[in-house]
């Protein structure tokens, strides 16, 4: 019964930050916080007490940790079914952390309509934790679809209009139309595969480990993956399809991008993962070249925009553009080495980025302005803030010692094993990441100040969670042990399906 | 052929509504008494609907050989006498409870046109034989001229009023010759015997000129393009519980008798008839959700996307087969859920009748921080028109998208996908608006209470359903499966 219960206690949660706004304006603040902390704290428990050696594979597809199933749609076969094992247990960890954490990043930066931004707030954390733990694809394409409406609300009624007055609306009107209209390609794949399964097997059923094993021939196979591909390419964001992060990321309340950058995106990178190759693991090998292809492009791409902007939160935006390229080739390598780099880096990159976007926000609630143009010089005039922005400008270009590092070396050394050029292509990536981090610190707190007066200083909720964040960016880098011990199974099992294929196509190469 | 107890037992829904709208009229002509005329109204459709729940467990009946009486029937029946109680508790708000204050004119004849419309509609979805169809669509789309005019002091209703009639007449006659053209090939007017006798003499100019016109006239009720031009002018004209009338019960008695059309003649065995709808069905979907982009005007907005939405549905009853007749009732229902909740919104913000409706978009902004239920019940609707998780169109766009895999019909799935990512933008649009910082002038409300009313009662009843069958669907879903054909 726990695992309804992670997704649930966002959901009553947010309810109640709704109801209990005109009792007094801070309540919503603590029982977000909270909701967030009671989730963090179950996953902790499940961590300490799961056994993480269970995981999907293909001889065992139903291995899970901890599993529950109920009766929903009968009509369709389709259940309540949640189960988890050491990825989907890592995700929602970081769920929680970064819920606490972007509870605590509006507490001062939110002071309109405090209860309706924590309801959407709740809203969207729980839809994720419903997409983590999700193992019915209605069930699934349910939370997919569902935690795009408040991430909506979020963007386009808290956010920061830039220049013009709609953009804001413009921004989230354009995040949500890619998402909706990728979700529903997937959901033709969906409904394709299951009948499919329904013609060969006669059993009506969109359980992912009935759905498994089901006999495709390769065009079907291909369009299938093609469709869940494509949503989750734009959630990841591939390059062709990624134009709506930066615009995003650029209007979002500062909350909203730490959830768009540490988890949102992860969500695709989970369902990679999880259906993507499993389901269709003989499409997968053929279409990987492409993918990591795509990849490549994303990594360079995104580092070659990320340079050139002057608004300091889409540099950030186009860097997780760049990030995710690494992921797409560790995902498509078939290697178990960069699998488990991926997993470490979608950690590193979600505590990395989000704490690049809580200082951003901590910046703009002290300058008013996301323009580097008008920053400069900033060391001076602020304690703490430049430094740590440093330090986390650095993890992110991957320097050893922090979590960031050891994602990327999983991936590139797992990788050259049997793409070495691609590998050695993607190592380049580093070099160009260092080059957009390293301007971002330059231009915005280098250089001739704009102005001599002092900045108001960080106060102890600020630094904590930034700090918090730094300690946990280290942690991860000295000791990813922890990690990868729990996404050990579930990533092996990834393994076994894409690099059976592989070895079956090698031979037709 | 006799009628026997048994006919009439299996009639009884259309006979207890009948003695209503007699009843009705006797008591108009005695005296005029607003809430007397109301609670009647709504008495008899109740009792019609106890009726419906009650024999609908017996076996299907064919009553004459107009008439055929079966689970199918009594679903949509049951479906439409919902949407009418709806709608009459809409008026009843609508037209303003005291004399001298809301509407100016005489308020107790629009239920009876309520009615006698409905009355129709019912007669149309036990249509088994063209005559019946006929009678009932002239009976359900005769009164909505006049309700559609109801205000008529109003230019814009009575302009409405006038296109409406004009144009359904219009496609009266196509339907009517239609029909001719058909006995003259067939020698029959049954749906059945057409279909035997038509099995394979569909390809002869007659019987295609026949089908083609009875096409026409029946996609000018629906509101398919290309003959969805007057959809958007009547919406805006008529008063808001009449076109949520509109929108409800006369386009699901129409769809139901094509539907049922549809499966018992041989219209799946023409390819061309298929190439047909498909086209439509492609170009009802772009036009309507396009047309609907930068509409300011709330009611002008949902007729474009109702033109959209009964694009969605062609598919279904092009697939015509494996699970596309109860997407068609799912869908249906999901469709009047949202419809009359987003209508129902309309109207009590219009509350009580002063002249014109509140339907410009721009009075709708920042309603959020002043009325958060009522404006908690139009976001509501405006998700589940769009299709997001948790509302009833989600269920109902999933079950269409599932029969569209499952007939194959990738094209038009393209279009259905391309349709909602153009749909989500317009919806959104009205969603942010209901949310935005209030604006200082315009402050137009609803009126303090409209939640202990009775259309704040339903509304949120409404609402419920839109929700519950968003989350648990299944109930539904046991109850369309009966009411198979």
């Amino acid at each position: 019964m726990i695992l309804p219960w992670l997704i649930l206690i966002p959901f009553i949660g947010g309810l109640l930050c709704w109801l209990t706004e005109r009792v007094a304006p801070t309540l919503p603040r603590w029982i977000a916080l909270f909701s967030m902390a009671l989730v963090l704290g179950l996953g902790l428990w499940l961590w300490s007490v799961g056994d993480y050696s269970l995981a999907p594979h293909p001889a065992d597809a139903a291995n899970w940790t901890v599993e529950f199933k109920h009766v929903w749609i009968a009509r369709f076969g389709i259940n309540f079914h949640l189960a988890l094992d050491g990825l989907s247990l890592l995700m929602i960890l970081l769920t929680g952390l970064l819920g606490v954490l972007s509870v605590l990043c509006s507490w001062s930066e939110i002071q309109k309509r405090v209860g309706f931004f924590h309801l959407n707030l709740m809203w969207i954390l729980g839809g994720v934790v419903g997409v983590f733990l999700a193992l019915d694809l209605f069930l699934f394409f349910f939370f997919w679809e569902m935690m795009l409406v408040p991430m909506y609300f979020l963007i386009a009624l808290w956010g920061h209009s830039g220049d013009g007055k709609k953009t804001r609306i413009t921004a989230a009107t354009k995040f949500f139309i890619y998402t909706q209209a990728s979700g529903l390609i997937m959901l033709v794949a969906i409904l394709g595969l299951v009948f499919f399964h329904q013609s060969v097997t006669g059993e009506f059923t969109f359980d992912y480990a009935r759905l498994l094993g089901t006999p495709l021939p390769p065009t079907v196979e291909y369009v299938l993956m093609l469709g869940f591909f494509i949503a989750f390419a734009v959630k990841l964001p591939v390059v062709p399809v990624h134009s709506w992060l930066p615009d995003a990321h650029a209007q979002a309340p500062t909350a909203g991008s730490v959830d768009l950058a540490g988890i949102l995106l992860k969500t695709a990178a989970y369902g990679l993962l999880r259906f993507a190759l499993p389901l269709f693991p003989n499409a997968s090998a053929e279409f990987a070249p492409i993918a990591m292809a795509l990849g490549l492009v994303g990594i360079f791409y995104g580092a070659l925009l990320s340079f050139a902007q002057t608004d300091i939160k889409r540099l950030v935006a186009y860097s997780s553009v760049s990030h995710m390229g690494f992921i797409l080739i560790a995902i498509y390598s078939g290697s178990q080495q960069a699998l488990q780099g991926a997993v470490v880096q979608m950690v590193a990159h979600g505590l990395s980025a989000a704490a690049l976007f809580i200082l951003c926000g901590q910046l703009y609630e002290r300058l008013h302005t996301r323009d580097m143009r008008q920053m400069g010089g900033l060391w001076a005039r602020l304690p703490w803030l430049p430094a740590l922005s440093l330090f986390f400008a650095a993890a992110s270009l991957g320097l050893p010692g922090t979590g960031n590092f050891i994602g990327e070396f999983l991936i590139l050394l797992g990788t050259f094993a049997d793409w070495p050029w691609i590998s050695a292509a993607a190592t380049f990536g580093l070099v160009f990441a260092s080059v957009y981090s390293l301007i971002m610190i330059h231009r915005a707190y280098f250089g001739p100040a704009t102005s001599e007066q002092a900045l108001r200083g960080l106060n102890g909720r600020e630094l904590s969670m930034v700090l918090g964040l730094a300690a946990l960016l280290i942690g991860l880098g000295l000791f990813p042990q922890v990690v990868l011990d729990t996404s050990w199974s579930s990533m092996q099992g990834v393994q076994q399906w894409l690099g059976t294929a592989f070895s079956q196509l090698a031979p037709t190469r | 052929m006799q009628l026997t107890t048994q006919h009439l037992i299996a009639l009884l829904p259309l006979l207890i509504l009948s003695a209503t709208v007699l009843l009705v009229m006797l008591a108009i002509a005695w005296r005029r008494h607003h809430a007397l005329t109301y609670l009647l109204s709504l008495a008899g459709l109740g009792a019609a609907l106890v009726s419906v729940v009650a024999v609908a467990g017996g076996d299907a009946q064919q009553v004459t050989s107009l008439l055929k009486v079966d689970r199918f029937a009594y679903f949509y029946m049951a479906l439409l006498l919902i949407a009418t109680i709806a709608c009459v508790t809409l008026a009843h708000a609508y037209l303003g409870e005291r004399e001298g204050q809301g509407f100016p004119g005489n308020r107790e004849e629009l239920y009876l046109l309520m009615l006698l419309a409905t009355l129709g509609g019912m007669v149309l979805v036990c249509a088994e034989h063209l005559a019946a169809l006929f009678i009932g669509l002239e009976l359900l789309s005769v009164p909505v001229y006049g309700l559609v005019a109801y205000a008529f002091f109003n230019k814009r209703s009575l302009e409405a009023g006038i296109k409406y009639m004009v144009l359904s007449a219009a496609g009266s006659a196509f339907l009517l010759f239609g029909m001719a053209l058909l006995y003259a090939e067939a020698g029959s007017l049954a749906f059945a015997s057409i279909g035997i006798a038509l099995e394979n003499g569909l390809s002869s100019p007659l019987a295609q000129m026949g089908t083609g016109m009875m096409l026409v006239g029946l996609a000018f009720k629906l509101s398919l393009v290309p003959f969805h031009l007057w959809t958007p002018d009547v919406y805006e004209g008529a008063p808001a519980p009449v076109a949520a009338f509109l929108a409800t019960a006369a386009k699901i008695a129409v769809f139901a008798v094509l539907l049922r059309l549809y499966q018992l003649s041989p219209a799946t065995a023409g390819g061309w008839l298929a190439g047909v709808l498909s086209a439509i069905a492609v170009a009802s979907i772009l036009l309507g959700n396009l047309l609907a982009l930068l509409q300011n005007n709330l009611k002008r907005l949902l007729g474009y996307s109702s033109i959209a939405h009964f694009g969605y549905l062609l598919i279904a009853l092009i697939a015509s087969k494996g699970l596309a007749e109860e997407a068609v009732g799912v869908y249906l229902v999901t469709y009047v859920l949202t419809s009359l909740g987003a209508f129902g919104v309309i109207t009590l913000m219009s509350t009580p009748y002063n002249g014109r409706d509140a339907d410009a978009l721009y009075e709708y902004r920042g309603l959020f921080w002043r009325r958060p239920y009522l404006t908690a019940v139009l976001a509501l609707m405006m998700l589940s028109l769009a299709g997001i998780p948790l509302t009833a169109g989600f269920i109902g766009k999933f079950y269409i998208i599932t029969v569209g895999v499952q007939a194959e019909l990738w094209w038009l799935l393209g279009t259905l996908v391309l349709g909602s990512a153009i749909g989500v933008f317009y919806y959104l649009r009205v969603m942010v608006t209901l949310f935005l910082v209030e604006p200082k002038l315009h402050h137009h409300d609803a009126p303090f209470n409209w939640g202990q009313r009775a259309g704040g009662v339903m509304l949120m009843m409404v609402a419920f359903f839109a929700f519950f069958f968003g989350v648990y669907p299944q109930p539904l879903l046991s109850l369309v499966q009966q009411a198979a054909l």
